[in-house]
């Protein structure tokens, strides 16, 4: 059983690692695989690619307008297979892609960890799926060999901690603050206390995401977690200035790593 | 680690992990709060000195001509305070919510009455109130908009998706999750993660209960069937519940066909939709081959909903209720009936249940007592049916 994104981990631990999000079909299929290309080229090492999605409860403004309109060019679910494997083809880094858990239910559990798996992709961030209710998705990312990222939050127990811990692979998800996804002024102090506590449960890759947008909140988080996970930024970027924007923002954020 | 509790393959907690802990602490709370006499007895004394509880029933001979000639009966939820069975569930959390410390009140709201019920409660007890409400359905609920704003409540239009009740549900979550601290999410209905769809469903029940025994009296008999309009499913789960175990009563639930199940404008979850999972449960939908989630349709705007609660998918996979859609057209034709023949005017949502109730009389025959939900009443429709049927002077 091999993780790519533990691989990356054990590599680059050291100096931090920087986790980029953006949605597929964002500004267009194409585009978005573009932009996720030129985010690993300028520094991310890991990538997150959204699965625009029609209730997405844990997003902000940012993510919702850049999903929706990915929904209204018409995306379908079945093209994210082809754009994690055009990634793939292009930049060496890991694919992990976040996904509501419905279309993952719809399009069938099995069918679609078998089909990430052709595409290269490295396994799925759910932000709606707990481990409590994750039993049909943790069997087929180990027939698949997947990794699985669970949140944690600043309001969890010891004991989901520990649950989120003991059923992640790949990374722990730490969310920073009580909140949706979305550009923060302050990355929220409750980040590092929850990470500490992560630590005390064992987790040993944790990313530390929500909020995240500028260099200098990249080092901080980095003082603490092992990566840093932005998202609405580079969003933000892609939307107003197309490619060389969101790759100017990956390059500047690069920085922030230790 | 807490599991479901679970409707058969319906239910679960299929939300952010943000949000786990208010929820198990909801659920610790309500556990213990329902065997506490404090509690069951300030909520009692509340139903009996402000609700308006028990509602009474009333019989509709002239209105059951037109159904078969089957003896009609409804339980009267309609003359509860604010008008609706909302105020049931609403009362139940916002004392739920008080002994757990909360101080802030969230809702979602799509016709308006859940959100009048909400802001009622948020007054009655000094809390802080914030109401979502899809944009669409501000401008066809406008007077309910502005009776929560006289009671104190901040109105939210949701602008995002379709605007309407679900979108509403969504920023509700957002905003929940951001607040938790300080903030109920006092949710409408018997949808969402647990302990929402099992604590809504007992506070509701208390309907069932009384039409049951008021039944009896009346006639001496159970009725042949229990019949509700589903959305969410609230007012049916709590009329439906004390009827479970008498195998010989049909347990009826009417949703929204809108303008026909074979047009793409329906709100018909549990006949056209399949199993899925939509804000925080497993339970029928209505979405695409790919998830996502379609837009609904009704005249109703309180059953303009893409989901159902999950134990309404439970009792249908089960057999033991049955759900049939009702058009837009039929609502409005019983609404109308009703009014004319009884002079009870009742919500559009209601209405379902009405015509529901006219096809069940007509298929069971002049010898079957039908026990229908009058869930609410009709005057913040007025708009809607003045305009459907051309009412107002110079509208025809």
């Amino acid at each position: 059983m091999t993780s790519q994104v533990n691989a990356v981990f054990d590599e680059r631990r050291e100096h931090g690692l920087l986790v980029g999000y953006l949605p597929l079909g964002f500004p267009t299929v194409d585009a978005s695989v573009d932009a996720a290309v030129a985010l690993v080229e300028n520094g991310v090492d890991i990538l997150e690619m959204g699965l625009p999605y029609s209730d997405p409860v844990m997003d902000g403004l940012v993510i919702q307008r850049a999903t929706n309109t990915a929904l209204e060019a018409g995306f379908r679910l079945a093209q994210t297979f082809d754009a994690v494997a055009a990634i793939r083809a292009r930049v060496d880094a890991p694919v992990l892609v976040m996904t509501y858990f419905n279309p993952v239910l719809q399009y069938g559990v099995e069918k679609f960890s078998q089909e990430l798996e052709d595409a290269g992709g490295a396994g799925l961030i759910t932000p709606d799926l707990i481990p409590d209710e994750a039993s049909e998705w943790l069997h087929a990312a180990n027939a698949h060999d997947l990794d699985r990222v669970f949140l944690a939050a600043p309001s969890s127990s010891p004991e989901r901690l520990e649950s989120s811990t003991k059923n992640s692979r790949g990374f722990v998800y730490a969310v920073s603050t009580m909140g949706i996804t979305g550009a923060r002024t302050d990355v929220d102090s409750a980040a590092r206390g929850l990470v500490e506590r992560l630590r005390s449960a064992g987790a040993e890759n944790i990313g530390v995401g929500l909020g995240i947008s500028t260099p200098q909140q990249v080092s901080e988080v980095l003082e603490y977690a092992d990566a840093a996970i932005v998202g609405s930024a580079l969003i933000t970027a892609l939307a107003d200035g197309g490619p060389s924007a969101v790759a100017n923002l990956a390059r500047e954020l690069s920085a922030g790593k230790h | 680690m807490q599991q479901g509790p679970y409707f058969g393959d319906f239910g679960g907690r299929y939300v952010p992990e943000s949000l786990i802990a208010a929820l198990d602490e909801l659920a610790e709370a309500y556990e213990l709060a329902k065997l506490d006499p404090t509690f069951t007895e300030e909520l009692a004394h509340l139903h009996a000195t402000y609700t308006g509880r028990p509602s009474i029933i009333t019989e509709v001979p002239r209105f059951a001509e037109h159904a078969g000639g089957a003896r009609i009966i409804l339980k009267r939820e309609d003359l509860n305070h604010t008008g609706s069975h909302k105020i049931n569930n609403v009362l139940g959390q916002a004392l739920l919510a008080r002994r757990i410390g909360k101080t802030r009140l969230i809702a979602e709201t799509g016709a308006g009455q859940h959100g009048v019920a909400t802001a009622t409660a948020a007054a009655l007890f000094g809390m802080e109130c914030i109401v979502y409400m899809g944009e669409v359905d501000t401008q066809r609920q406008a007077l309910n908009v502005a009776r929560m704003r006289l009671l104190g409540a901040e109105v939210i239009p949701v602008t995002t998706g379709s605007r309407t009740l679900k979108d509403a549900i969504n920023e509700a979550l957002r905003d929940w999750v951001a607040n938790v601290d300080n903030t109920h999410y006092l949710l409408g209905t018997v949808a969402g993660p647990h302990p929402f769809p099992q604590m809504v469903r007992d506070f509701h029940k208390i309907i069932g209960e009384e039409a049951r025994e008021q039944v009896l009296v009346l006639t001496g008999a159970l009725p042949d069937a229990v019949i509700a309009c589903v959305g969410g499913g609230s007012n049916a789960i709590g009329i439906f519940h004390a009827f479970l175990d008498d195998d010989d009563v049909e347990l009826i639930g009417c949703e929204a066909a809108g303008r026909g199940i074979d047009t793409p404008e329906h709100a018909a979850t549990l006949t056209l939709g399949r199993p899925g999972v939509l804000h925080g449960a497993r339970s029928y939908m209505l979405q695409d081959a790919d998830g996502q989630t379609m837009e609904s349709h009704s005249i109703s705007a309180g059953l303009d909903y893409p989901g159902v609660g999950p134990e309404h998918s439970w009792l249908k996979d089960l057999g033991r209720a049955t759900y049939r859609p009702i058009t837009d057209d039929a609502a409005m034709a019983a609404l109308r009936l009703l009014s004319q023949t009884e002079g009870i005017i009742p919500a559009i949502e209601t209405a379902h249940g009405l015509a529901g109730a006219m096809e069940v009389g007509r298929e069971l025959g002049p010898n079957a007592t039908l026990l229908i939900n009058l869930s609410g009443r009709g005057d913040k429709d007025m708009q809607t049916a003045a305009e459907y049927f051309g009412l107002l002077d110079g509208s025809a």
